[in-house]
């Protein structure tokens, strides 16, 4: 069963383990230094759809299919998919995963829907109310720009801090046993708002709540960052990751060259024309669902804390003034479990 | 978190790189500079071809607006204009770009609560305070013409 340590973190004593995981991407990510990883590469925005909205399905669908495929099992003996994306009422989640027969639970936690899926779904198999669970989500660059920003074709400049929404999907299987990587702690994260208004700026925006989350962890748990090879945030970007780095050195911790972040990770900011990095919940799920857990899955790295950052505003509360508050939620994976 | 809000932006500020003025200024200059070059060749143009001061004023804009719908439909306005910035957005081609972009997006939801609903939806503004600059120009106007 879980337990509660501290106030805001859950160790897990079975450890439940990632049986499999999978992740597709667009033509963008791609051509960046984790391209090769990815299971397929869409390079067609709209992935022979009518529209990007049903493109975004697709890959989502696509991503789970190959993560259940690869488990060894069908979706028919999944007892429940967690996903949610960045879409207006999930639809890209729902018309993605309507004709799997899965019980279905959609969330919302904007681009950090990885980790709060792994945070629920491992907590219902380390209880025992499933023996296979499935995390899901993805992100499409039209389909965002369009819905939070501007036409696609719109003539306008992009700020140095902007990021890049990424076009992908990733997913992953839990179950009760497996060959791993495992979870073994997770921490809930709190909304933190620190009156940041400026949608360009998504980085700094989310950086606190990310902090915040890492604070709470150790904390709570007494680790320290030098008992992980990595310290892994969602997307902060280059701007977030270095107000994360400068807020946890006030709170007198250092997480410094442990730290990556997926956003920097999965795009080659300097010349993919790309600002501050990649963002999206297909960014994180993207680069765990490939490059970390290969890593971690071949002995590249033992043990990483994987916290995934989103920011809660829509275009209305912004267009209304209101500042954006964030929320991020970690999940501590180990190669092996822990005795 | 210990850091209070004001605290927290002048990090932010501190942290976030500045956009690069003075190459966004010199790219404006020079391509809106172009522009208003390209408008300026036309109007030689349609005078020499004999429209009258009317008709070359009306047909010099309809010739910009139709480059820049092309451009836009071509997906090539957004590129040229990711550099020139308030180059391609001041003149009348900006205009055109924010009616033919979301007419573009939005004809996925269909012709009439796609394209129709959402073509002004950037340029809307646009037409709603021109035109009441133009009534407050107007009666500014009228007024010193009573005096």
């Amino acid at each position: 069963m879980p337990k509660r340590i501290g106030r805001y973190t859950l160790r897990l004593e079975n450890s439940p383990a990632i049986l499999s995981y999978a992740a597709v991407a667009g033509k963008k990510e791609g051509l960046g230094p984790l391209g090769y990883e990815f299971d397929k590469i869409y390079e067609d925005t709209t992935a022979g759809e009518s529209s990007w909205e049903k493109a975004e399905s697709l890959m989502l669908r696509d991503a789970l299919s190959r993560a259940i495929e690869k488990s060894g099992y069908t979706p028919g003996s999944i007892n429940y998919v967690f996903a949610g994306d960045l879409l207006n009422q999930g639809i890209a989640s729902t018309y993605g995963l309507r004709d799997l027969g899965i019980p279905f639970f959609g969330l919302y936690g904007a681009c950090s829907n990885m980790s709060l899926s792994m945070t629920l779904a491992s907590v219902y198999v380390e209880s025992g109310a499933a023996s296979l669970a499935a995390c899901a989500t993805s992100s499409h660059f039209c389909a965002a720009e369009r819905q939070f920003r501007f036409p696609l074709e719109y003539g306008g400049q992009r700020t140095p801090t902007a990021q890049w929404t990424v076009t992908g999907a990733g997913a992953l299987v839990l179950a009760e046993d497996g060959p791993g990587p495992f979870i073994t702690r997770t921490t809930g994260g709190r909304i933190v708002d620190k009156g940041v208004r400026d949608m360009t700026n998504m980085g700094a925006a989310m950086a606190p709540a990310a902090a915040d989350t890492i604070k709470n962890f150790f904390d709570d748990t007494g680790a320290s960052p030098n008992d992980y090879d990595m310290i892994l945030t969602g997307d902060l970007g280059l701007v977030g990751s270095r107000l994360l780095n400068e807020l946890l050195k006030q709170e007198k911790l250092d997480i410094g060259e442990r730290h990556r972040d997926c956003g920097i990770l999965i795009f080659d900011c300097e010349n993919q024309d790309v600002e501050s990095g990649g963002s999206g919940c297909g960014c994180s799920a993207g680069v765990l669902c490939t490059h970390i857990l290969n890593l971690l899955r071949d002995g590249g790295l033992s043990k990483i804390l994987f916290c995934a950052t989103g920011a809660l505003m829509s275009p209305t509360s912004s267009q209304q003034g209101d500042s954006i508050p964030c929320i991020a939620h970690l999940v501590e994976i180990c190669a092996n479990r822990p005795q | 978190m210990s850091v209070t809000n004001a605290e927290y932006k002048k990090m932010t500020e501190k942290a976030s790189p500045p956009s690069k003025k003075i190459k966004n200024c010199v790219w404006a200059f020079c391509v809106g500079g172009f522009i208003c070059s390209l408008g300026q060749a036309l109007r030689t143009l349609f005078e020499y071809l004999g429209l009258s001061e009317t008709e070359v004023a009306a047909a010099v804009s309809v010739s910009l607006i139709f480059i820049a719908a092309v451009l836009t439909g071509l997906k090539v306005f957004d590129k040229i204009a990711r550099y020139a910035g308030a180059g391609t957005l001041v003149p009348i081609t900006g205009f055109a770009n924010a009616v033919v972009s979301p007419a573009i997006e939005f004809r996925q939801e269909g012709h009439i609560v796609g394209i129709g609903a959402r073509m002004f939806g950037i340029a809307g503004p646009v037409i709603v305070f021109g035109t009441i600059a133009s009534v407050l120009y107007g009666l500014i106007l009228w007024i010193f013409r009573l005096v």
